[in-house]
Order: C-alpha cells, then sequence, then structure tokens
C-alpha cells in the first residue's frame, strides 16, 4: 500500500513528487512509457522558468525535477496507467505491465495531448510531412517550404525553431491576431524567414504519400485556396488527457477535471489533481509546478486526516 | 541477439540481405521520443529477437538512407522482409501495443543462429 501515486511526469507530476517525498509519504511516479516527462520534452531552450536566467533546455528541467524528487525518495516507474479505480478509500492503479497498485491518495498530473487538425488525410500523412513535433523533425525539412499551424506560444517557438533549417516558415492562423506571448510574437515577426497567412485554416491536406500541400479557407471571406508545401507543422494546442477519469470524477464543460476552487481536490476524497488536466487559462512550466505543489500539499493534509480519524485502519 | 547499428554504408547486408525480418528504427540524439523508445527496442530484441531482427539506424550520420526512405518525421519504423518494406510505423508506441503490431511479421518456423 502507498500512501501517493502521482500519475504523470511533467513539471507538475514531479514537483508533487518532491514536496510528498519532502513530507515522507515516499511517492510512487507512474512516468509513462513513451510519453515521459511531457510536452517539455519536445522544446528547446525554456527561457522564463524562474531561477534559470540563462534559460534551460526543455528535457533537461525534466531530469532536474526527477533527480530531485528522486533526492527525497520518490520511486518512479516508466510504464503506463491502463485503469484507476479512484473511489473508495484504497484506489487502484493498474499499470501495463499487469501489476497493481493500490494507493491511499492519487495525484492526476496526465497533462495534455497535442490536437490534431481534424482533417482528411492526416493519420495517413503524419510522418509524411505533417508533424506536431518541429524539435523531432525539423532537421528533415532543410532548404524546404514549410508551414505552422497555430497562433500561440508553441506555434511561434516552433516557427522560429523551423528556421534553422527551412528556406520558408509560414505561419497560418485562424485569426487576424496572435495568441502568443509579446516576445515569441516579436521574435517570429523579426526573422525574415517567417510569413503570415492570417484568418486562415487548414481544410485538406495535399499529397498521396507526402504532404504537397494544404487547401486554406479563409475564415472571413470562406474563400479556399491551395498553397505548395513540403512539410506542415501543428500547434493548435492540446487537450487535457482524462481518458482514464472521465467517468469517475467530474470534469468542466470543457473537458478539464474540475477541482474545489484554489484547492486540487477533485470530486472523489483522495483524488487530486494538478498541472494542465486541471488549466485551461495559464498551461505553464511554472503554473504546472505550482499546481503539483498545491496537490502533494491537499494530499498530505487528507492522509494526515485519515490517520487522525482511524489511526489503525491501514497497516501498510 | 543484440540490437544493431546499421550505417549507409552496412544498411544492404544488414538490413536488405537479412535472412530474418528486420525492425528498422530511424532515429537521432535530439528525438526527445526516440530516446523513449530505445529501452523498448532494447525489450523487444530481448524477449523477440529470434523472431525479428532489430536494426537502428542515426538519421544524423546516416542521410542517405533516411533520404532514400523519404524519413521526415521520427521515430519511424519499418519491417522489411527480404528486402522489402512491407510495414512502416511513425511515432512513439508502448511496448505491448508495438509487440501486437509487430507479430505479423515476426518470422515463421525456426531461424537457424548464425
Amino acid at each position: 500500500m502507498r500512501d501517493v501515486v502521482i500519475v504523470g511526469s511533467g513539471p507538475a507530476g514531479y514537483t508533487a513528487a518532491i514536496y510528498s517525498a519532502r513530507a515522507d509519504l515516499s511517492p510512487l511516479v507512474i512516468a509513462g512509457s513513451v510519453d515521459a516527462g511531457g510536452e517539455l520534452m519536445k522544446t528547446t531552450e525554456v527561457e522564463n522558468f524562474p531561477g534559470f536566467p540563462g534559460g534551460i533546455l526543455g528535457p533537461e528541467l525534466i531530469t532536474n525535477l526527477q533527480e530531485q524528487a528522486e533526492k527525497f525518495g520518490a520511486e518512479i516507474v516508466y510504464d503506463d496507467v491502463t485503469n484507476l479505480e479512484l473511489s473508495g478509500d484504497i484506489k487502484k492503479v493498474t499499470l501495463a505491465s499487469g501489476e497493481v497498485v493500490e494507493a491511499r491518495a492519487v495525484i492526476l498530473s496526465t497533462g495534455s495531448a497535442y490536437r490534431m487538425l481534424g482533417v482528411a488525410g492526416e493519420d495517413r500523412l503524419m510522418g509524411h510531412g505533417l508533424s506536431a513535433c518541429a524539435t523531432c523533425d525539423g532537421f528533415f525539412f532543410r532548404n524546404k517550404n514549410v508551414a505552422v499551424v497555430g497562433g500561440g506560444d508553441s506555434a511561434m517557438e516552433e516557427a522560429t525553431f523551423l528556421t534553422r533549417f527551412a528556406d520558408t516558415v509560414t505561419v497560418i492562423h485562424r485569426r487576424d491576431t496572435l495568441r502568443a506571448s509579446k516576445i515569441m510574437q516579436e521574435r517570429a515577426f523579426a526573422n525574415p524567414k517567417i510569413s503570415f497567412i492570417w484568418n486562415a485554416e487548414v481544410t485538406e491536406l495535399v499529397g498521396d504519400d507526402a504532404v504537397s500541400g494544404a487547401v486554406l479557407r479563409d475564415t472571413v471571406t470562406g474563400e479556399t485556396r491551395t498553397i505548395d508545401l513540403d512539410g506542415l507543422f501543428v500547434a493548435i494546442g492540446n487537450d487535457p488527457r482524462t481518458e482514464l477519469v472521465k467517468d469517475q470524477i467530474e470534469l468542466t464543460p470543457t473537458g478539464f477535471i474540475a477541482v474545489d476552487g484554489r484547492t486540487s481536490r477533485t470530486t472523489l476524497p483522495g483524488v487530486f489533481a494538478a498541472g494542465d488536466v486541471l488549466d485551461p487559462t495559464y498551461r505553464q512550466a511554472i503554473t504546472a509546478a505550482g499546481s503539483g505543489c498545491v496537490a502533494a500539499l491537499d494530499a498530505e493534509h487528507y492522509l494526515a486526516n485519515i490517520e487522525a480519524v482511524a489511526p489503525v485502519a491501514v497497516a501498510s | 541477439m543484440t540490437v544493431k547499428h546499421t550505417t549507409d554504408a552496412t544498411f544492404r547486408a544488414d538490413v536488405l540481405e537479412s535472412d530474418k525480418p528486420v525492425l528498422l528504427d530511424f532515429w537521432a540524439s535530439w528525438c526527445q521520443p526516440c530516446l523513449r523508445m530505445g529501452p523498448i527496442l532494447e525489450s523487444i530484441d530481448e524477449t523477440h529477437g529470434d523472431k525479428i531482427q532489430v536494426v537502428k539506424i542515426n538519421v544524423d550520420e546516416n542521410p542517405a538512407t533516411a533520404e532514400h526512405y523519404r524519413i521526415t518525421g521520427i521515430p519511424a519504423f519499418k519491417v522489411f522482409n527480404g528486402g522489402d518494406v512491407v510495414k512502416e510505423f511513425v511515432g512513439t508506441r508502448p511496448e505491448a501495443v508495438f509487440v501486437s503490431e509487430l507479430e505479423p511479421y515476426f518470422a515463421t518456423g525456426t531461424v537457424e543462429a548464425s
């Protein structure tokens, strides 16, 4: 029996692990077999995480958080959770290996998953000119013409990164202003390789066995046109990963895990949430980390109360 | 069995002329999802290496092969049988899922150790 099991290994999960390990709760982190580290693993330089004035690489930040958690006694398993039973005093966490871990408290920090465009040909062309990871695939577009779909920080980061390789990078955005932070916008505007197509959305991908273009629809006039492209990178946002819990705890109308006020408490006692899975608004590494801290403190408080009420009820 | 590392120069012998089906992994050190697939490939090799030869190729150091197979996204995996590509996968996948996807391409019968 574990005191705390943490599902997910981004900044929220590892910060929750650091805090609950220091509280002597020996947390187990289920890090994921292929998604370990979360979204930061796809980023390059993180310039806005406080405490790193020279910036830090996303994967390096994750490694540091992990080391810090392990230093205080957190245990990490690189496996995927296949089932969660969250009701009752004892929660059951089933892993892909078949192992079932029992815990008195669970912290859900499963983050979010890349949002698809939802157009025909997307599955077929993924990896064949269509990508959701510029840091992985930019290399293959040396001297090519590529586009990035999206208007947020991720889209600007990808566009700027891709200019290292590509001849031209076209940002396709469905509005006429960007959502990205000022500094990221200015960097993209100042880059001579980056141009913008405003008020446009991708309605179709062109290409049989590789992307050769995209059909764009003007969101104002409704007119469509086709542009030639060698590659298309999608950065239109992420959706919270709630598949395993959506039938057990309450979600918000937009699909995020619902929590009680400023706390991390979900609608089930002993189940807490942290990071992007509950955050439709801020979605930063630092807010995720802060939210992981909140969840660990809430879990600690919850466990202390159980013991106070029923000191001999649970033997470990 | 061990995971084999091939190059542009040895690709023909290691992959196309292999007497066993080959699972070829296109990867690079700067591709985090590729790195996370590393231990999964080792494990597949350990458990199923008698039925499929796991081979890795670093796209940074071996651009000709990556270009020949028109790789534009990694991790990318291709299954070769008798020199032909018989199946392709793009992106990370958990081990159990990957094994079930690969099973139809495993060598049947006994392959003599060489």
